[in-house]
């Protein structure tokens, strides 16, 4: 299938992308793992695709308080990162080795996936368990958005027309540990439930789901999370209905937490 | 409507330049604009994996990258893996081992092998079917494919040229 015609620009700075991406009928296109499929199916038909495959954002900086991950960042670059490769980010180089397949990790970015908000992607579930900040900007100014204000429903985020994620901010802490684990679909690769957990030396923990629900959410910190299962609105189709995906997510969350855990003791 | 430009693409190490529509996905370029048909097109959807080609070394599905954004970059195709004829370790693996039945998703599943290789020269089958976890085959040959690569990655490390 050929998608419908559209304009291609590719600016070479990003005040240049920014200006294109004003036009209420431009997409930034990325690594395209997302958006090319569902334009080549037209479910979507912008006029012009806003090429910001070369502008250089796909950056990993790790500092001593936290971890910034440019937006162009590939899946197959935050799998073999040497910086991530430590027990409080475990969960962000294991999730990545489990996005779609190579060719999806050598082309699928961050940035991409966050924007497109698919409710049974992979990444956003660690982007809330570990607390991050999505930095976005448009053609006037920057913003930060938490993780968790970040998505707002199916394919649905707090992005405003013209704007673009530009880095994804992880605070760090000391002697922590993570992990992320998913049931997936075994045709399309996609999480019929996945969770992330973050737990801390001082005995706080931090649970995510996805897959589960019209948007990946975190579970709330004060209750058990498995208690907070039993009173979540769960999503059911014909590949996992209601109850069945309900189990499903309390086994991920378990299993996620159990190896957030082994990796904090890795950390001691 | 927009209009068709002329892109400059690098295909088997060779500089070509050819007419494209924004839209043109990279895998119609290289074989309605190129003659090069070895990267088929098997599902339309995003998921077979028969049309991967190597994007500067790594796989990638030519049905889900433009053409213009292949623009300056080295794209490798299942030709320009035997360029005078002379097959690849990892094609003569494929023969050894009845990698192939036939056919369709055997290019794919050769450039796959190309990026796992050229990454971890030792693979466990574990990891080798982890690799080709986006390459079908629909007659469904996967334990001779597995076996394949195991057999090209040993050649490969035996210094068998390439």
């Amino acid at each position: 299938m050929i998608p419908a015609a559209v304009e291609h620009v590719r600016p070479e700075t990003l005040d240049e992308a920014l200006d294109a991406l004003t036009d209420p009928e431009a997409k930034a296109l990325a690594g395209g793992q997302s958006l090319l499929p569902v334009m080549k199916l037209r479910i979507v038909r912008p006029s012009v695709l806003v090429d910001i495959g070369r502008l250089g954002l796909g950056g990993v900086q790790l500092g001593d308080n936290e971890l910034r991950l440019g937006a162009l960042a590939t899946w197959d670059t935050l799998e073999s990162a040497p910086e991530l490769k430590r027990p409080s980010l475990a969960a962000l180089a294991g999730c990545a080795a489990e996005i779609g397949d190579l060719q999806v990790r050598n082309r699928g970015t961050l940035g991409g996936s966050l924007a497109h908000a698919d409710p049974a992607s992979d990444m956003p579930a660690v982007v809330l368990a570990l607390g991050a900040e999505v930095v976005v900007r448009d053609a006037r100014a920057e913003r930060k958005l938490s993780a968790e204000k970040f998505f707002l429903g199916p394919f649905t985020t707090a992005l405003a027309p013209g704007e673009l994620i530009t880095e994804v901010v992880f605070p760090l802490v000391e002697g922590s540990g993570s992990a992320y684990a998913k049931v997936e679909h075994p045709a399309s690769g996609f999480a019929l439930a996945g969770a992330a957990a973050h737990v801390t030396p001082d005995g706080k923990r931090s649970v995510a789901v996805t897959g589960v629900g019209a948007h990946p959410f975190l579970l709330p910190a004060d209750a058990d999370p498995l208690d907070a299962l039993t009173e979540a609105e769960i999503y059911g189709d014909r590949f996992a209905p209601t109850e069945y995906r309900r189990h499903l997510a309390g086994v991920v969350v378990r299993r996620a937490l159990d190896r957030a855990r082994e990796n904090m003791e890795k950390a001691a | 409507m927009p209009s068709s430009r002329t892109v400059g693409l690098v295909v088997n190490g060779e500089s070509r330049s050819l007419d494209v529509e924004p839209r043109t996905l990279l895998v119609h370029a290289l074989r309605d604009g190129l003659g090069l048909t070895g990267a088929h097109i098997g599902c339309d959807t995003s998921q077979c994996g028969a049309c991967t080609v190597l994007v500067d070394g790594r796989a990638v599905k030519s049905c889900t990258m433009l053409a213009v954004q292949a623009e300056d970059v080295e794209v490798t195709t299942i030709e320009g893996f035997a360029p005078d004829g002379v097959q690849h370790p990892i094609q003569r693996a494929f023969v050894e081992q009845h990698g192939l039945q036939c056919g369709f998703c055997t290019p794919g599943m050769i450039l796959t092998a190309s990026d796992l290789l050229s990454r971890e020269p030792d693979p466990d089958d574990a990891t080798i079917r982890r690799a080709l976890k986006g390459n079908f085959c629909r007659c469904t040959g996967y334990q001779s494919i597995v076996d394949s690569v195991r057999t090209a990655a040993a050649a490969l490390r035996e210094g068998d040229a390439a």
